[in-house]
């Protein structure tokens, strides 16, 4: 099958038209929109005129790359979709220009993910990934300094959480319109990409060791200074928090999240709960139990930041050890 | 092979190749919006409209087969609608619930006409954007997108993916190719290495290919300096919408128009 060379669709995550409601789907649109719209403004600056050959091209690139596999195991093979790889080298407001074409030019050309949907699928994958790659990269960096190695560890973590958050964000949606009740979606988007995260994770480290090896100024280059360098920390945290906050709300039934927390990274045991969503739908009051949901959401997020917080202080220390 | 062969536009001579690339844009996209506001279990609603792509597809003539395969191809993210089926086990034996003998699961009648609508109103969309792809050449949808107020520099910047995508495509498939050829495997043997090396070898793939691609845009742009370029992209010619174009337009917008207010009303 000739598609499929050139679009291995390596993650469920390209929304088709017919999934999202109609006010899931206009949220998601003003949303992407604010976001190219500060990115055009943002790249005219930094980039110029340069800024059309150099996002296009690269642009292919992340379109071709897609193509690269790896065989994990039994058949099924790793992909790779670039979001972290693109916020890291070229900076975050670049990357989502760059990822917005090629998500529209994937809807447009071979059909994966849907027209009227593009609006929540840029949100999921040109926006919020590359944000949150770009955060969690900027705040392991921060951690552990300019240490060898630092690079490719916030590397491994800004593309494992980008992927993962986006994954969330594309669950919720199907959640909010309805389409798939959320006690089940969550998890089960959240568990496959925790592993398709992984393979992420591995070849953006390879992607940036080849990098700095032979272009450091492309990689050490730092594109913003200090101050707001932190703001996209505190952006990328941001946005995974309030998508912890957020979810409960999406799902009649507050409950399913807190099986999420136990069935985090089990896809199969994911199959469980089985909810009816009600077709005119409503919001929960915030009772204790959505208290409780979101508290679970916001522990998770931590728990994420805290492992690569407690790996970068491990660094940190065998690095001290051994000096 | 080269991956030119992989463009989805089909080239013919039909009405529907001919349609000015905005109308066809809009038509499209209204089409869509049409499907997207339909309520659930509308079949007639659906019937209709699959009647309307179909139509367009046999003045296409670009193959009903075609349209169905490629379309086929975008359903299988129907999984993830499929878990609206099953009903939560309270509801079981309360008339609405059917229980799957064998299983503790329940399927919900409400569940399963939702279900359905969805999978209705997804492929209906899906031919209508096949259709698009298949009779419209990529430029002319850019140019098409343009005139339509999509802002510049991201027509710019679409206009370049699909320039060099093909190329990269070329040099990614390149690259998998050596790999294929320094991966022999001896008889008896395990080869391959761990996923880890693996996944670090396809790692230095995609960096060498980030690289190849940042050093040709740098190439690509003195180019461009050097023939004058100075930000803006410019196109030799702007066609004019033909009256046949509008008509289409215009008949095609209001028969969507129609059958939603009549669906929503009735």
């Amino acid at each position: 099958m000739l598609r499929s060379e050139v679009l291995p669709s390596p993650t469920p995550m390209h929304i088709p038209d017919g999934f999202l409601s109609m006010g899931v789907l206009i949220v998601c649109w003003v949303l992407s929109i604010i976001a190219i719209g500060l990115a055009l403004t943002r790249t005219r600056k930094s980039l110029g005129e340069r800024q059309v050959p150099v996002m296009g091209v690269l642009a292919a690139f992340i379109f071709a790359a897609q193509m690269l596999n790896f065989t994990i195991a039994g058949g099924t093979s790793g992909h790779f979709l670039g979001a972290a790889l693109a916020a890291i080298l070229l900076g975050p407001w670049a990357a989502m220009l760059t990822m917005t074409t090629v998500v529209a030019l994937q809807a447009l050309l071979f059909q994966d993910g849907g027209l009227l949907a593009l609006g929540a699928n840029i949100l999921n994958m040109a926006v919020i990934g590359p944000v949150v790659a770009y955060g969690f990269y900027r705040g392991v960096r921060t951690l552990l300094g300019n240490r060898k190695g630092s690079t490719l560890v916030a590397g491994f973590v800004a593309a494992w959480v980008s992927i993962v958050v986006a994954a969330v964000a594309c669950a919720m949606e199907l959640g909010f319109s309805g389409t798939s009740p959320i006690g089940i979606a969550l998890p089960a988007m959240a568990g496959i990409h925790a592993l398709i995260g992984i393979g992420e994770g591995l070849i953006t480290v390879g992607a940036l060791a080849l990098v700095t090896a032979t272009r450091p100024d492309l990689v050490e280059a730092e594109r913003a200074p200090a101050p707001a360098g932190m703001r996209w920390v505190w952006g990328g945290l941001a946005i995974a928090i309030v998508l912890a906050l957020f979810s409960p709300l999406a799902s009649p039934y507050p409950d399913g999240l807190e099986r999420v927390a136990e069935n985090l990274g089990f896809i199969e045991r994911a199959q469980e709960p089985f909810y009816e969503i009600i077709p005119d739908y409503v919001f929960p009051g915030i009772s204790n139990e959505a208290l409780a949901t979101i508290a679970a959401g916001i522990v998770g997020t931590l728990i994420v930041y805290g492992i690569a917080v407690g790996l970068a202080a491990l660094l940190r220390r065998r690095e001290r050890a051994a000096a | 092979m080269h991956l030119h062969a992989l463009d989805t536009y089909l080239p013919g001579e039909s009405p529907v190749h001919r349609l000015d690339p905005r109308v066809k844009l809009v038509l499209t996209v209204l089409f869509i919006l049409t499907a997207a506001l339909m309520p659930d279990r509308a079949w007639l609603a659906y019937v209709l409209l699959e009647g309307l792509v179909l139509g367009a597809v046999l003045l296409s003539r670009v193959g009903l087969g075609v349209v169905q395969k490629r379309s086929a191809l975008a359903m299988p993210f129907l999984l993830a609608a499929l878990t609206v089926v099953f009903a939560r086990p309270e509801d079981v034996g309360q008339g609405q619930a059917l229980p799957l003998p064998g299983t503790p699961w329940a399927i919900s009648e409400a569940g399963l006409w939702r279900f359905l609508s969805i999978a209705a109103r997804s492929y209906l969309s899906v031919q209508a954007a096949v259709l698009l792809a298949a009779t419209t050449p990529f430029p002319d949808l850019l140019w098409g997108m343009r005139a339509l107020k999509v802002p510049r520099i991201l027509v710019a910047v679409g206009g370049f993916l699909y320039r060099y995508l093909f190329v990269l495509a070329d040099e990614a498939r390149r690259m998998m190719q050596a790999r294929e050829a320094r991966s022999a495997v001896p008889q008896g043997h395990r080869g391959g290495g761990t996923v880890l090396w693996r996944a670090r070898v396809t790692g230095a793939m995609a960096g060498t290919l980030f690289l190849r691609a940042y050093e040709r845009s740098e190439r690509i742009w003195n180019a461009m300096v050097a023939r004058g370029y100075d930000g803006e992209v410019r196109v030799l010619s702007t066609p004019t919408l033909r009256p046949s174009d509008w008509g289409t337009g215009i008949v095609g917008g209001l028969l969507l128009v129609l059958l939603l207010v009549l669906v929503r009303t009735v």
